[in-house]
């Protein structure tokens, strides 16, 4: 036997389960009175914010077809410089008047989630090149037992997704238009898609 | 945070033999919300090892505590009361600092204060069901509850959930986002639940069952469960890493 490593091994994932808002957003299924206002919920900006406008909105779909009802969305982004609001950048100063994280759940009846939040700037990848801006998105509920992590690029940015390094990773390219969220006026429309032909490009990170 | 260098480096890869596989067929719900693609292996770029951090401000008085912060003045839940300590950890051991840890559980009868709930056993109206708390400098966090009921839940036609708390967890980057459950330690239906056999390893399962901890009781007041998290740590600064080329 050769000396122990000593790493500890990390706390195994369990599904968020059904009731999930219960947890991370109790005011959403009427909770109320515990906390003030559901952590992460409503608009990512305020009259300061710098950054241009953009409301991201979409659906969770199953194998079957059918959008989730009960997921439960997290999203993080840079703000409109490429920084993060983070101790983790090193960069320089993210803007203050923006988080870059926000949470959603999928709505009740419908099980559409929507972000209102500013288009992020580009952030460099490991060895200096810029990669395209984008969103990263994290996903679980019930029947996911680990959350599933993956990015939204943005449609009207066909040059600089040409050259992210991330997309160039995928393998197979048709698969890549799953991760550019389409881009119309101030709305980008970003579906993920658990299962199937269109399943979305899900990362190890 | 403290003392150290920002905290600049990628993730440990996850071990994905230690958590549960996405496609789990004794757990129905995973078979259409499974991903059958390969993942994309991205070792972590900013957007993975920075992450949200929560001040203390965000916090309520009784956020910790959910034997009373949903009950109605001088009233409280109904159950069996429990401290539920432990410290949140990375694979190297230290503590975590300032991590957000958020928890939701059914009342002492198996009951969830929510919409979709449809289980027979009663409402209680002094129990929400949820709280949180951040570590402190060492890591450590606490926070007082019932004791949670088993509850059945449809998938096979007599499965239940043992007693558990569910748990979702920051660290300080966004690749160690984290949701797992607690059990308590001796619980029977720990070992039939197709919940739990998600998880594939004995050992990691019982990485998720919380000792009773006669140390940390309060006397005359309630008994203590120690349970410890462990996020993903961060590869050594030492020597930098090498760039693997596209
Ligand atoms: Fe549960």
């Amino acid at each position: 036997m050769a000396q122990s490593l000593n790493y500890l091994k990390e706390s195994p994932s369990q599904t968020a389960g059904p009731y999930v808002h219960i947890g991370c957003t109790p005011n959403f299924v009427g909770i109320e009175g515990v906390y003030a206002q559901d952590l992460g919920s409503g608009p990512m900006v305020n009259a300061d914010t710098r950054g241009e406008r953009i409301t991201i909105r979409g659906f969770v779909y199953d194998g079957g077809g059918t959008a989730l009802k009960d997921a439960l969305i997290e999203i993080w982004q840079a703000d409109a410089d490429g920084f993060y609001n983070s101790p983790s950048e090193t960069r320089g100063k993210a803007d203050p008047n923006f988080l870059g994280w926000a949470r959603c759940p999928g709505d009740m009846a419908t099980g559409e989630f929507l972000f209102e939040t500013i288009k992020p700037g580009r952030v460099p990848f490991r060895d200096g090149r810029l990669m395209a801006p984008h969103v990263t998105f994290w996903i679980v509920a019930r029947g996911i037992n680990l959350g599933l992590h993956t990015r939204m690029y943005f449609s009207d940015e066909e040059a600089a997704n040409a050259e992210d390094p991330v997309l160039a990773r995928i393998e197979h390219k048709v698969r890549v238009p799953t991760l550019i969220g389409k881009r119309d006026g101030d709305t980008v429309t970003f579906d993920i898609h658990l299962q199937g032909d269109k399943e979305t490009v899900f990362f190890d990170i | 945070m403290k003392n150290t260098l920002p905290e600049t480096t990628p993730f440990f890869a996850r071990d994905r033999e230690w958590h549960p596989p996405a496609y789990t067929p004794g757990y129905k719900t995973s078979i259409l919300r499974s991903p059958q693609r390969a993942l994309i292996s991205l070792e972590g770029t900013k957007s993975e090892i920075t992450g949200p951090v929560f001040g203390h401000n965000i916090l309520g008085e009784f956020d910790n505590d959910l034997i009373v912060n949903y009950a109605k003045p001088g009233e409280m839940a109904i159950g069996e009361r429990i401290l539920v300590h432990g410290r949140v950890l990375d694979e190297r051991g230290r503590g975590v600092e300032g991590a957000l840890v958020e928890f939701w559980q059914a009342n002492a009868g198996g009951r969830y204060r929510h919409k979709k709930e449809s289980y027979l056993a009663a409402i209680d109206p002094n129990f929400g069901g949820c709280g949180r708390t951040i570590t402190d400098a060492d890591g450590n966090y606490a926070f007082k509850t019932i004791r949670p009921g088993a509850y059945p839940w449809p998938n096979g036609v007599n499965d239940w959930r043992p007693a558990h708390i569910h748990f979702s967890v920051f660290g300080h980057g966004f690749a160690q986002r984290l949701i797992t459950q607690m059990y308590f330690e001796g619980d029977p239906m720990i070992w039939i639940c197709p919940i739990v056999k998600t998880i594939p390893d004995k050992q990691a399962i019982e990485q998720l069952i919380a000792a009773l901890d006669m140390n940390a009781t309060i006397p005359h007041d309630m008994r203590a469960y120690k349970f410890d998290i462990v996020l993903r740590g961060r590869r050594s600064t030492l020597f930098e890493n090498r760039l693997e080329g596209n």
